[in-house]
């Protein structure tokens, strides 16, 4: 872990960047509020995972080259989704393996943490609770889970705020079914997947789903408003952030 | 795998997924499997440890397996087992069918293998007259319904006590019906036990074979196993080349990580280690001990550094246990003899990516089943390669059989567009643009494909009016 520093690269990833920006925002004002000086290439895209995963790695690359480029200064770079952080984590210094760029995508790599284990174990972020009493129920991607191991820092920032009661799911290691192109090329796998995990949600009686990947959001949040299920979902960053501004 | 017969993925998962009371016996079946897993590691740096341990000695002997194999060939001789060598399922059935012919034998006995799975053993015997009776507790139920294996420790997992009972009910001559447990096992031992007497070969598969001391290690809970291998007169081993370990001392944390990450047992009732035939002053065991080594495409997977790990497995089967996907379909929709996460790596490579790729699709690539893994095989990164390999046809000796069958101009096009897009920061912020721009109209257009499938369960997320660049730059955040 690197020591508090001033400036940081924020990389806001492509699903956040094109569909949820003020959960992206979110993440950007919870630095700044510790005082960090927040840089955001304009530079940037995608981490080059859908490609990646599906089986392009050459595109991958050409993405991921991309990156390395728009983020050249030795800052930290926080990323808000466990899933993209794990690409540009663990994953780029062996899609790089064998090309030149693999010193710079290892010294990249090693730049890159999750938002909420930055802000927990760097920052030491301490949160007043303004809002109301609320129970929600947290959903842990499989890579915050697995790859980042992030998931208590995550937790440990809503357990701060006094009055969120957080139950837990029954299931909670469970994939939601989401894995990107798996969600279209196995469309039935996956929807029966997501569909377990609603019932699950259900089940805790909570009013809101939070977690702190965009992709299994945007899965879950899916299939609840298909449903039409009346639990909201939303971006842990989005959610600490509106509790303590109140 | 001798029918590669061409499986219709999307037909079986359909129906797995629309079969209710399939779901509900595989999810209980596997809840109680990993409850008592997880009780039996319960200290998470103890069981860290002795993952490291179980994986350094599979690697170690993978490194080292053709002297291994030699030298199991040489030890095992040395004791009295005569060892035979096969390149293919035919093969080896054909050796065992030799062996079973020289002896007369109409009838065999057979303790669980998915060895001879693979090698559809039962069924190439069966069409030259022999009769293999199943006598694992599991495969015998199966057998009695004409099915395969649906799990590889749990052979008759997806099935639940009353679905057993009403088959013993019909399927047994004069078994009435009954669903208390204890019964059920009776009647069928009473069955087995006649037909252990009578039978004339008996066939088992092989856990572990100690290079060292050229022994046969055989796990087992039932005794069935136990009496496959000394009650005939002939007994024929059949296992995978890569089963080989280097020394006796390998075989006690092994045994550990495989009892305990299968049924969440410390140790199982039956454990057999085999090191010869009958001897001339000794009063029971079989007079004559053959092993039969199958290679069917492991050596091949093994001369590649990654596909390799895939030979670490001990086929404890807990990566199904803890497969989301596994857990939904079972074993049959694979439509394979090998199903789930291991399935999922180990198929497409013996049976080329052009038959069983799609197998390699069937996973959000979670990585329940790496994390559980006992011997830390990196279940992802390979399957992963296996979709690589799917799409790209490769300029090496390694690449896995039927690479680069999926080569597809327009889903390549598709990609290559996404990386101008990506790679090209204008490009990208026009993309955004216009995409926020058309959002609230996206729905009014013809929806493609890929939306259609992922409306059937799912609303749509909608583009943002203002991508985060946007947000960012009119914050004034700097773009250093
Ligand atoms: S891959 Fe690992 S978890 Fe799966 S059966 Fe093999 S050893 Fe067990």
């Amino acid at each position: 872990m690197p020591t508090r520093p001033e400036k940081v690269y924020y990389f806001g990833t492509c699903l956040i960047d094109l569909c949820y920006p003020q959960a992206g925002m979110a993440g950007i004002e919870l630095l700044r509020r510790e005082g960090i000086q927040v840089i955001y290439p304009q530079q940037q895209s995608c981490c080059g995972q859908p490609a990646y995963n599906s089986g392009f790695p050459e595109e991958a690359k050409k993405v991921a080259r991309q990156q390395l480029k728009a983020f050249p200064k030795d800052y930290p770079i926080i990323v808000p989704s466990g899933s993209c952080g794990g690409m540009l984590k663990h994953h780029y210094p062996k899609l790089f393996a064998d090309a030149p760029e693999a010193a710079e995508a290892q010294r990249f790599s090693e730049r890159v943490f999750e938002l909420s284990e930055f802000l927990v174990r760097v920052l030491d972020i301490k949160l007043e609770d303004q809002g109301q009493p609320i129970k929600v129920t947290w959903h842990s991607s499989c890579s915050a889970l697995r790859e980042m191991r992030v998931i208590e820092y995550s937790k440990s920032l809503v357990r701060q705020l006094k009055n969120v009661e957080m139950i837990e799911l029954q299931r909670e290691r469970e994939c939601c079914g989401f894995g990107g192109s798996f969600s279209v090329k196995q469309a039935d796998l996956s929807s029966a997947m997501v569909a377990d995990k609603v019932t699950d949600i259900e089940q805790t009686g909570a009013s809101l789903l939070l977690s702190g990947d965009c992709g299994c959001l945007m899965n879950i949040g899916g299939a609840l408003e298909h449903r039409q299920i009346p639990i909201p979902v939303k971006h842990v960053a989005e959610f600490i952030l509106e509790r303590a501004h109140g | 795998m001798a029918n590669p017969v061409t499986v219709d993925f999307p037909r079986n998962f359909t129906k797995a997924l629309n079969d209710g009371q399939l779901r509900r016996n595989l999810r209980a079946a596997m809840d109680t499997l990993g409850l008592r897993r997880r009780n039996l590691f319960s200290d998470p740096e103890a069981f860290e440890q002795l993952r490291a341990r179980g994986d350094a000695i599979r690697r170690r002997a993978l490194s080292k397996l053709p002297q291994l194999l030699e030298q199991l060939e040489r030890k095992c001789t040395e004791n009295g087992i005569q060892v035979h060598w096969a390149e293919t399922p035919d093969e080896a059935n054909r050796i065992c069918l030799e062996i079973m012919q020289r002896h007369n034998a109409t009838r065999v006995i057979k303790g669980k293998s998915m060895v001879s799975e693979e090698m559809h053993l039962n069924h190439f015997l069966e069409e030259r007259g022999i009769e293999a009776l199943e006598t694992d507790l599991g495969e015998y139920i199966i057998q009695l319904d004409h099915e395969t294996p649906s799990h590889i420790i749990v052979p008759a997992i997806h099935k639940n006590r009353d679905q057993i009972a009403r088959l013993f009910h019909e399927k047994i001559p004069n078994t009435p019906y009954t669903e208390v447990v204890e019964e059920l096992n009776a009647i069928a031992r009473k069955i087995l036990r006649e037909k252990f007497f009578a039978g004339e070969v008996g066939v088992s598969g092989v856990n572990f074979a100690v290079a060292e001391t050229g022994t046969l290690c055989l796990v087992e809970n039932e005794g069935n196993g136990r009496m496959c291998t000394t009650a005939p007169p002939v007994h024929i081993a059949v296992m995978g080349l890569e089963k080989v370990v280097e020394r006796l001392e390998d075989v006690p944390p092994l045994l550990r990580l495989l009892t305990g990450s299968a049924t969440g047992q410390l140790i199982t009732t039956y454990f057999n280690m085999i090191s010869s035939p009958r001897k001339p002053d000794e009063k029971d065991g079989p007079k004559e001990v053959h092993l039969v080594l199958l290679d069917n495409g492991r050596t091949q997977i093994w001369a590649d550094p990654e596909l390799r790990q895939t030979l670490k497995c001990i086929r404890c089967g807990t990566c199904l246990n803890h497969c989301p996907v596994y857990t939904r379909l079972g074993g049959h929709a694979y439509g394979y003899v090998y199903p789930g996460p291991i399935g999922s790596i180990l198929t497409p490579q013996l049976e080329g990516l052009e038959n069983a790729g799609a197998m390699a699709t069937a996973s959000t690539f979670c990585g329940a089943c790496e994390e559980v893994c006992p011997v830390k095989i990196p279940i992802v990164d390979i399957l992963r390669r296996l979709r690589i390999e799917a799409y790209n046809k490769v300029d090496s000796p390694h690449a896995v059989k039927g690479h680069g069958y999926k080569v597809n101009a327009m889903e390549s096009l598709t990609w290559k567009g996404w990386a101008l897009s990506n790679a090209t920061p204008w490009v990208n912020a026009l993309n955004a643009k216009l995409l926020g721009l058309l959002g609230p109209q996206l729905p009014r257009l013809p929806a493609p494909d890929i939306v259609k499938k992922w409306t059937q369960s799912r609303t749509l997320p909608k583009f943002a009016s203002k991508s985060l660049h946007v947000l960012a730059k009119e914050k004034g955040l700097s773009d250093e």
